[in-house]
């Protein structure tokens, strides 16, 4: 099937404005009649739900945290792009759109991008608002500063916890809908299935993770906010508790995955100490702006650092990449050390490291100056690993980081199962094949606040309110069917924990499916996870009971999608015969090691319909066409 | 190294709890306090025993899930850090470690290490937001706000919602938590028009939840993983003394 | 919501009731050291001609106290109800001894000014020495004092009692400038410490009298 990603017609900057007045509105009375179920209270999940309960609608709120305010979009550190052209350099909505676009590999739909970039100013005005204490300069003006090797300043930020504020911010005014009783908030309640009456969304199938009861809700119309999938591959910068759940199974429940293989790795995260490891923390960026990367030339070099000449270590992003050095991007910058340390020349007890070495910018600048600009991260280095990145060099290593894929959507914002709307991290549609720094933040609010309360009452207007109740049998049926699954998890009664399971598929997705994909090692992930799912499903051992909360049984299950999920993951990458973006195919990369884009055969989203589990899925595609740029190379020589 | 633990076990919310012993073996230096009971939890699956359940999810000391007593401070006493960011080097081998939920009246006990801190929310629910309307907001630089009154609003606002103050306080006060929120508001002139009452219907639904009263012992500042200031206390009563003689 | 039902607000009663109450001990400490310069007795006999000065000061520092110990209860026993179950091991890192055992020094206080009252006002404890009357014929204050606290166990109770005012003191004063919305993280150390230098004073003020007297250091003549 060709999909249509439904973006307005017309020049490119009046598609939104116009597409605006051909929506249409429910009637203010009729607002409350109409109940919207958001799963999810990160970014996205707050803004849209606080957004909807104030134009009146009767929201329902979910998340598996104890707290909306917990989501893992409060781990943002950076901060978030606007095209407010505040510092006079010449920034633009155009020119944020046009680096989004390149940035993600010219893999993202043009009108989406668009809108993002002109919302993008309407954001920082609402949460200024909101009291957000964004970085200010001295004359109370807000700060700006340039981020991920934007040539403009338009990343506004407040300290390195840019994310936590604007999470807060939301969670606030998302509070005070719960107050006014227009938004009501189901807080460690897990979604488990989508329930679709009649080919459309109408609510969905919940665990109470306190007292294990499995109950649906029924709405007019279901917005998921459920967040990025990179957990899959076990070790990420992802809290414990995110996964594909929800969105799997929408996805098995009829509606398209897009471009799952596009992930993001960030280059700079605390290495790996041992097989207890539990998650990554990532470091920003900005350290690369004055730490230079390197590894011994010898292979298995055990030397303490200081001990190295500096005529046996090897500088390689230096030496490869000589215009960009060490700040190469993200992806090259990754993919070279991961070839550094697969041809044992890592470095730290794992072998999986290699050194950011602040000495020559020490020398420099002084103590001092790396002191007040990278502190709190030389602190958070030293609270983690126990060395002083003043004295020794930091080790680093690459860790996953951000979803750019997920359920397909319309330029609405509409899955293709009508009723059904995907927000933030949790859709395929603003960052194409690769997301810029800063703009994650943008594209969570911009959907929360200022699309979806559009768009969403587009659909709600041409519909009756509250035709589906929960006694309908589709209800009956999802919950027999989550039941079933929660029970037979808890019977298989193996020898081997969740977690050995899930670190295990995270290994075969780290080394098949991690940064350097072929062919041949996608067929054999795509060969090792059955298998592995197979074990599972036999040999898995869930300890506890259903009808209590039982951590065990929520990862149990997280990793039961995750089994599946895996496998498509690496079917889409092993489609996509080219690199782009996130997604690197060692056949397919210029002599210099980039990317290399095949547009001709290429240029569109894969959207992938579910057709049984141990069945290939069916691939959907939706060309993308650029009716205002011209597809361009990506180069950072 | 191998500890020994004291955990507090606790089926729900009207059983009885008690402390339970358990021993970590082979506990690197290396793992963080999280990561230490996790390998006790996959001791346990294997054992077919039910593993001990405890609040956690972004272990990188931002989300404020997690939520542990131990040794009889909250977060395990390490300066600034929260109890996921706590690693194993700080202990010996052979230490016996104490580990129990947050107490608290106003936090109910769900499952184990497990309480329930929604009251936390109902604060800020009452009042602890700007009731500006989505859209229709000025500019962002129509309002200037000087950087020092900024700086400090952005102290305030690091507070990640732990309960960890709580926990500590002698007589289980929500104060700081509240006054974070407080103080980060009235610092911003977004945030003033609506101090008065923010302030009275905050530290009303803080006593309504049944958290103790501040007392002025500043236990919390000890144990707030954000370095959160008592001052914003003093902040907060600045706040509530304008609201009463308005 | 009213004042009077507000965390806060009962707080910063507490804090004005408090800092009333202080100011009353630093007056009566003053007083107390005309002691040295042996116009003791004077003072008694001025202080007791001005009935409507002593009686507003009477049912001023009553509501006052009142006032105080109602809250001091009320707050704690709602302090204590927010904690029901204890931990099993708790550390105290900064709250210190004398911050959480007010509302003992406070009840122990309370005991000790009825005792007080009774001893030196009401004159109803020891009867035998406290009314005796001086050669211009005033009530004998000094030869009062100096019989008591030669008695080892009147002066033990009131060197008890004054530790407990001076604890009470100790987190009392920084406590009120907390309250009242005074402190800044620059101020707080200070004032800690000077609240705290201000109850070793006190302590030491009030003391000194009952040891001077068991030391033999302050005596009557013949």
């Amino acid at each position: 099937m060709i999909l249509d990603g439904k973006c307005p017609s017309g020049p490119l900057a009046e598609k939104w404005d116009k597409h605006r007045q051909d929506m249409k509105l429910v009637n203010p009375n009729n607002k409350r009649k109409y109940k919207i179920i958001v799963v999810g209270t990160g970014l996205a999940g707050a803004s849209a739900a606080a957004t909807l309960g104030e134009l009146g609608y009767n929201v329902e709120a979910f998340c598996y945290q104890d707290s909306a305010r917990r989501a893992h979009s409060i781990a943002a550190q950076g901060g978030i792009n606007a095209a407010k052209n505040y510092p006079n350099d010449s920034d633009s909505i155009y020119r944020l759109f046009y680096d989004t676009i390149k940035g993600g590999d010219f893999r993202a739909r043009e009108a989406n991008v668009y809108r993002l970039a002109q919302v993008s100013n309407n954001i920082i005005d609402q949460c200024v608002a909101q009291g957000v204490p964004f970085a200010r300069d001295y004359a109370g003006y807000l700060d700006n500063r340039s981020f991920g090797g934007a040539q403009v300043s338009r990343t506004f930020y407040a300290r390195g916890q840019t994310g936590q504020q604007l999470l807060l911010g939301a969670y606030a005014t998302f509070s005070r809908q719960v107050k006014a009783g227009t938004v009501k908030l189901h807080s460690r309640t897990e979604m488990l299935d989508l329930v679709v009456v009649d080919g459309e969304a109408k609510g969905i199938t919940v665990r109470d993770m306190v007292t294990g009861k499995i109950s649906s809700y029924a709405a007019d119309a279901v917005c998921l906010c459920t967040g990025g999938y990179v957990n899959v591959y076990f070790l990420s910068t992802n809290a414990q508790g995110c996964s594909v759940t929800a969105n799997y199974r929408a996805y098995k429940k009829g509606a398209f995955f897009a471009n799952p293989c596009y992930t993001q790795i960030h280059p700079t995260c605390i290495p790996v100490t041992g097989e207890h490891q539990s998650k990554l923390t990532l470091m920003s960026e900005s350290l690369r702006n004055d730490g230079r990367v390197w590894v011994p030339k010898k292979k298995g070099d055990k030397r303490p650092p200081h001990e190295i000449p500096e005529d046996e270590r090897d500088y390689y992003l230096e030496r490869k990449y000589p215009s960009y050095g060490n700040l190469a991007p993200r992806d090259i910058s990754s993919r070279a050390a991961k070839e550094a340390c697969d041809d044992g020349r890592g470095v730290g007890p794992s072998g999986f490291g290699v050194y950011l070495d602040f000495a020559d910018s020490i020398k420099r600048l002084g103590e001092n100056t790396i002191r007040e600009r990278y502190g709190n991260l030389f602190e958070m280095y030293e609270r983690i690993t126990d060395e002083n990145g003043y004295k020794q060099p930091m080790r680093i290593y690459p860790a996953l980081h951000y979803a750019m894929g997920g359920l397909w959507v319309d330029y609405n914002l509409s899955s293709n199962i009508p009723g059904l709307y995907v927000l933030g991290e949790a859709n395929f549609s603003d960052h194409g094949a690769n997301r810029l720094g800063a703009s994650a933040l943008m594209q969570g609010l911009a959907d929360g606040y200022f699309v979806i309360p559009y768009t969403i009452a587009d659909y709600l207007a041409k519909s009756k309110p509250g035709i589906v109740k929960v006694d309908h049998p589709e209800f009956k049926k999802s919950q027999e069917d989550v039941s079933a699954l929660t029970t037979k998890l808890l019977s298989i009664n193996g020898k081997r924990s969740p977690k050995e399971f899930w670190r295990d598929l995270g290994k075969i997705m780290w080394e098949n499916v991690g940064m350097a994909r072929s062919e041949q090692s996608l067929k054999k992930a795509i060969q090792l996870i059955p298998e592995l799912r197979e074990e599972f499903w036999k040999n898995v051992k869930v300890v506890g009971s259903g009808d209590t909360l039982n951590q065990e049984l929520e990862k149990a299950g997280r990793i039961a999608d995750f089994l599946e999920f895996g496998e498509l993951l690496a079917r889409d990458a092993l489609d996509r015969n080219e690199s782009c973006g996130g997604h690197f195919r060692v056949e397919y990369q210029t002599g210099e090691g980039e990317a290399k884009r095949n547009d001709k055969d290429y240029c569109y989203v894969a959207a992938w319909q579910f057709k049984g589990t141990d069945k290939e899925p069916e691939l959907h595609k939706e060309p993308l066409t650029f009716e205002t740029l011209q597809l361009a190379e990506r180069s950072y020589k | 190294m191998d500890l020994k633990l004291y955990v507090w076990r606790q089926k729900g919310p009207d059983s009885p709890g008690k402390l339970e012993q358990f021993t970590a073996k082979n506990i690197s230096p290396d793992m963080s306090f999280l990561e230490m009971l996790d390998e006790v939890n996959e001791e346990l699956v294997k054992e077919g025993k039910e593993t001990i359940a405890f609040d956690h999810d972004c272990r990188e000391g931002i989300c404020g899930t997690c939520s542990q007593v131990i040794n009889g401070i909250p977060h395990g006493g390490q300066d600034k850090t929260t109890v996921c960011q706590l690693h194993m080097r700080k202990f010996k081998d052979g230490d016996s470690i104490y580990i129990e939920p947050w107490r608290a009246k106003a936090f109910p006990l769900v499952k184990d290490l497990i309480v329930d801190r929604s009251a936390l929310d109902r604060i800020i629910q009452a009042g602890g937001y700007v009731s500006n309307h989505t859209g229709g907001s000025p500019d962002g630089n129509a309002i200037l706000i000087p950087k020092p009154d900024a700086e400090v609003s952005m102290d305030a606002a690091e507070c990640i919602g732990c309960g960890g103050c709580v926990a500590a306080c002698p007589n289980g006060s929500a104060m700081l938590f509240t006054a974070a929120k407080v103080t980060q508001l009235a610092m911003l002139p977004q945030g003033k028009v609506e101090a008065a009452q923010r302030v009275c219907v905050m530290t009303e639904q803080m006593l309504k939840e049944g958290f103790g009263n501040c007392s002025n012992h500043y236990e919390c500042q000890d144990a707030c993983p954000k370095g959160i200031k008592v001052s914003f206390i003093a902040k907060l009563n600045r706040e509530f003394i304008k609201a009463s003689v308005k | 919501m009213g004042f009077l039902s507000s965390t806060v607000g009962r707080k910063i009663l507490m804090a004005i009731t408090g800092f009333l109450l202080l100011t009353f001990l630093c007056i009566h400490l003053l007083g107390n050291s005309f002691i040295y310069l042996g116009w003791i007795n004077a003072y008694g006999e001025r202080l007791h001609s001005m009935p409507p000065v002593v009686w507003a000061a009477r049912i001023g520092m009553v509501i006052l106290l009142a006032v105080h110990i109602f809250f001091g209860i009320k707050l704690t026993l709602e302090n204590n109800a927010a904690r029901p179950q204890a931990y099993a091991v708790k550390k105290n890192v900064r709250a210190t001894f004398a911050g959480r055992t007010m509302i003992w020094t406070g009840l122990l206080i309370a005991a000790f000014l009825i005792y007080h009252l009774l001893h030196f006002t009401l004159r109803m404890t020891n009867p035998e020495i406290s009314s005796g009357i001086d050669a211009m014929g005033r009530l004998d204050v000094f030869k009062m004092i100096v019989l008591s606290f030669k008695n080892i166990l009147i002066s033990g109770a009131y060197i008890a009692a004054l530790i407990a005012v001076g604890l009470h003191i100790f987190h009392g004063i920084q406590s009120v400038v907390q309250t009242i919305g005074l402190n800044s993280d620059k101020t707080l150390p200070c004032v800690e410490s000077t609240g705290r230098g201000i109850a070793f004073i006190l302590f030491l003020g009030y003391a000194s009298i009952p040891l001077v007297i068991i030391f033999g250091l302050l005596n009557f003549k013949g």
